[in-house]
């Protein structure tokens, strides 16, 4: 990582220049910083995937079976006729190029295949080439190469330099989505064994022991006692989890990267002192489950059928502890799963009730048949009742804005509802400017697997647009802390910050609403989650406080 | 000099060579360009559409994925975004419409300025107004020429006749010729789109270097059309009534080549037939696609109602029972429930060698305890 370039390197050296050689004559160029390391074979074995072995995409050698040309064709084949977006999204660009400068990977690279229209041509080349006879006949002239090593290379670089976050697919005018095409790429370069590490060993983990971390179940209870402890500390009373509770009323799945690494671990407390309270005041059975212990779906960035073997654990689990409804965790993807994919895949949940907050008696009619209800509803749903003792004085502190994570932006349209339960648990909110948040919202950089540590390089330039945003707010009104609902945000916006806008910091938006909330019985609180001082954080938060409190 | 841009040039060129000095120099040559090229032209345009509609249609639509472009229907006092989220099929139908009739997504066009290290998004509006004029252009114009189809001429075609031909007729009578006829806007605007929308290909860098053969060989072809078009009525003054006579015969299924039809008129007409005979097989498709892109043709509310795949198949998972056979000894020495308790035997020899990565540790580390990758640098 020492190779990194400084931020000043990067945006001196960002230029939006296409080289005057033809894309097809630029060959890819698969090199450290920018590439992830490839699938580790045991992984692949876990998960009964083709090919594995070991090897390294910076080899000549990619150790592809001798008939890769014929499994490819196949496999494009038979996805052109089982997905209409695909066969379509093949046929109808005009190549207006609207989309072209909407790609947070374009905007920080430069690198003029990364345009969705470029990125999504790397394939339709080779679709004109062995599916119409029109593109055959002009061939180069007309975009059509058949497949080769070199296409095969370019693809996989480019497929995982696209985080599928559909930003693209807002602005053109037939609405092609490059997820999806990335979606169908990922899956032609699985059956081929070509995936990358970050993504197939979270996948192998997460088939295996339920999570993608590999966290065992007992490991698991450890982790959410331990963040008992702290929370004991904090407020003078402890949590009492359940864990794989038959008879609960509801299922609480969340990504395991809260249970793990700062500070999506605050994000995890928060729920806990949620669950705590709202069992202490109106007894509501709330359990977590160590076998659907991951909210996250990273089979969602390798094939639509690992993303369902993955995502079946949720339903089954629901159904053997005999739950009433399922209450997921702040994560990204794990929601576009969820609202577009999981009752299609492993429905009908027809043995789960239409989930209602008892509390409130409010039916959560838009989850009438799926039965799974994200958590900013929720709470935002228990707030606007005031069933909640909130005391925002604890965040005054903070200067917030929020980060759309881009699947609950584009696939799912979860807007409202956590800036409510921001603006609830915070003095001060500042949304970033309008062409960065909502349905515009820019990608964190690394997500769709691309969170590794080996492409810090790619996820600082993919970042770039999503800081620039944060550091305009930050400047304007002094904003000090960047929420999401997110948990591969939370794991990756502290490096982003750190490198573009070092002085905001990241939580998840139930850290805050932690922090706000009073337990019964609690004692004095004078720490946040993060066990610092609140008169600390006050006093440095005054020395900056100025004139810029026009928004709450 | 670019090659693809070129290459079409010469295809166009080519074309009309072919006609004119066909028409102008081999004999009998009208009946082919006036009769037998454009039913041909026609036959393969229906047959080729209608072939590619049934082709996105047999595909399977597995899943619903509509990008959803504002705030999702939820609680009662959220104000949902009826139109880019939506909800009902007729929130769908509004959604289709507006990008059909409006080109609403590319209204959203914005360009993206890096100045000393800050981002900026400006409205640029300039693609979706040279888009709208050019399809609506064309589209005026096409319903305009219903006039040499019918007889006699149906009232909304004189009326968008006159309206076309109103505006200009005044400001243009100052010119030689031009003005005599009664201007019809809608020629000059598509004439003036294609240029427009040619010459972004040619100047914006980025937009240069993705187009294709295939994106400016019809902006070429329609550049033809009008071109032609436009010296025919303003410059070279054609037999009016000689082409409509020709055009009568071709849709009352009476074909004949009239006297006075002039070469150039071939020359469009059989510029109209490429184009018409290429519709199916190009990138114009878009016309018929943007009714089957899923992203903007389905209902979001995902959650509520059910989609069904229609080739949704089982898959092998790892069930709880398996689960929970890894780990039952753990499991138990946790304190967490299990579903069955274990024999004695088994339970000896069920041993797990890896420890969980303690907390703390950053995810990188997390995940490759479970696996250890080789590479790692």
């Amino acid at each position: 990582m020492s190779d990194l370039p400084t931020a000043e390197e990067m945006l001196s050296g960002l230029k939006y220049r296409p080289p005057s050689t033809d894309w097809m004559d630029v060959p890819a160029e698969i090199r450290k910083g920018i590439a992830c390391y490839a699938g580790n074979p045991k992984s692949l074995e876990v998960l009964g995937f083709p090919n594995p072995r070991t090897w390294s995409c910076f080899d000549d050698d990619w150790q592809l079976p001798e008939n890769w040309q014929e499994i490819i064709h196949e496999g494009f084949k038979e996805r052109l006729e089982k997905f209409r977006s695909f066969k379509v999204f093949m046929d109808i660009c005009v190549r207006c190029g609207a989309c072209a400068d909407k790609c947070h990977y374009f905007i920080g690279t430069g690198d003029p295949k990364n345009m969705p229209v470029l990125r999504a041509e790397l394939l339709r080349s080779v679709y004109r080439n062995d599916f119409t006879r029109v593109g055959k006949l002009l061939g180069k002239i007309n975009g059509a190469r058949p497949m080769n090593y070199e296409v095969l290379k370019e693809w996989w670089s480019y497929l995982f330099q696209c985080s599928e976050c559909r930003r693209c697919s807002l602005y053109c005018p037939y609405g092609i989505d490059t997820a999806e095409i990335t979606i169908m790429g990922r899956e032609l370069l699985n059956l081929l064994g070509l995936n990358i590490d970050w993504i197939i060993t979270p996948v192998a983990n997460c088939y295996r022991t339920g999570n993608h971390l590999g966290i065992q179940p007992h490991a698991f209870k450890d982790m959410l006692d331990f963040f008992c402890d702290d929370i004991e500390e904090i407020t003078g009373i402890r949590p009492d989890p359940q864990f794989n509770k038959k008879g609960a009323d509801i299922l609480f799945v969340t990504p395991s990267g809260d249970v793990f690494a700062d500070p999506g671990t605050f994000t995890a407390m928060g729920y806990l002192m949620l669950f705590h309270f709202l069992q202490e005041k109106y007894g509501l059975d709330v359990t977590w489950s160590t076998y659907a212990s991951e909210g996250g779906n990273f089979g969602l960035f390798t094939s639509h059928e690992t993303m369902k073997r993955l995502n079946a654990k949720m339903y089954a689990e629901a159904r053997r502890l005999g739950v009433k409804w399922i209450l997921g965790g702040e994560c990204g993807h794990m929601w576009r799963v969820i609202h577009q994919y999981m009752d299609t895949m492993n429905g009908p949940a027809d043995f789960l009730q239409m989930p209602v907050n008892p509390i409130t008696g409010t039916a959560f009619k838009n989850a009438a048949s799926t039965k799974m209800v994200h958590i900013t509803e929720f709470t935002a749903d228990l707030i606007k009742h005031g069933k909640l003792d909130l005391d925002p004085s604890r965040n005054d502190h903070l200067k917030v804005t929020f980060h759309d994570s881009c699947n609950p932006a584009r696939g799912m349209g979860l807007f409202d509802e956590p800036r409510y339960v921001i603006k609830q648990t915070c003095k001060h909110f500042y949304d970033m400017p309008a062409n960065a948040i909502r349905e515009q919202t820019f990608c964190c950089g690394s997500g769709s697997g691309l969170n590794a540590g080996e492409d810090m390089e790619l996820r600082m330039a993919g970042g770039l647009p999503r800081a620039n945003a944060v550091k305009h707010v930050h400047d304007k009104h002094g904003v000090n802390m960047l929420a999401c609902v997110c948990a591969i945000d939370r794991a990756v916006l502290p490096d982003l910050m750190s490198y573009w806008v070092p002085d905001v910091d990241v939580t998840g938006v139930h850290e805050l609403v932690g922090n706000a909330l009073n337990l019964p019985g609690q004692s004095d609180r004078t720490m946040n989650l993060r066990s610092e001082e609140l008169a600390d954080l006050q006093g440095t938060a005054e020395d900056t406080e100025d004139e810029t409190d026009e928004e709450k | 000099m670019n090659k693809r841009y070129l290459l079409s040039l010469i295809a166009v060129i080519v074309l009309f060579l072919i006609s004119y000095l066909g028409v102008e120099a081999v004999p009998g040559s009208k009946w082919l360009f006036g009769i037998v090229i454009p039913y041909a032209a026609l036959i393969v345009f229906v047959a080729g559409f209608i072939r590619r509609l049934l082709t996105w249609s047999r595909s399977a639509v597995p899943f619903a994925i509509p990008t959803t472009g504002g705030q999702q229907k939820t609680l009662s006092w959220i104000k949902p975004n009826a139109i880019d989220n939506p909800s009902s099929k007729g929130a769908v139908f509004v959604r289709m419409l507006l990008e059909i009739v409006t080109f609403r997504s590319l209204f959203r066009n914005s360009r993206m300025k890096l100045r000393e290290g800050k981002i900026s998004y400006q409205l640029e509006i300039f693609l979706w107004v040279g888009a709208l004029a050019f399809h609506y252009a064309f589209f005026t114009v096409l319903f305009r020429h219903l006039r040499f189809f019918t007889d006699p001429i149906p009232l909304p075609v004189r009326l968008v006749e006159d309206l076309d031909s109103f505006f200009r007729m005044e400001i243009l009578q100052d010119f030689i010729q031009i003005g005599v006829p009664g201007v019809y806007l809608s020629g000059l605007v598509l004439l003036a789109a294609v240029t427009y929308l040619f010459l972004r290909r040619i100047f914006i860098r980025n937009v240069n270097y993705i187009s294709l053969a295939s994106d400016y060989f019809p902006l070429f072809l329609i550049f033809g059309i009008a071109f032609t078009g436009i010296m025919m009525r303003y410059v070279l003054k054609i037999d009016v009534t000689a082409a409509k006579q020709l055009a009568m015969g071709l849709v009352t299924f009476r074909p004949n080549i009239p006297q006075n039809v002039s070469s150039i008129f071939f020359v469009h007409l059989f510029f109209v037939s490429i184009l018409l005979a290429y519709f199916p097989f190009s990138k114009l498709m878009h016309l018929g696609g943007i009714f089957f892109s899923p992203t903007r043709n389905m209902r979001a509310d995902t959650r509520a109602v059910r989609h069904v795949n229609p080739w949704n198949y089982p898959v092998k998972v790892h069930t709880y029972e398996e689960y929970e056979d890894d780990f039952r000894d753990k499991m138990i020495e946790a304190g967490l429930p299990v579903d069955k308790m274990p024999e004695p035997q088994e339970a000896a020899a069920e041993e797990e060698e890896e420890p969980a990565a303690p907390p703390q540790e950053p995810p990188a580390d997390a995940a490759d305890a479970a696996a250890e990758p080789e590479e790692k640098e």
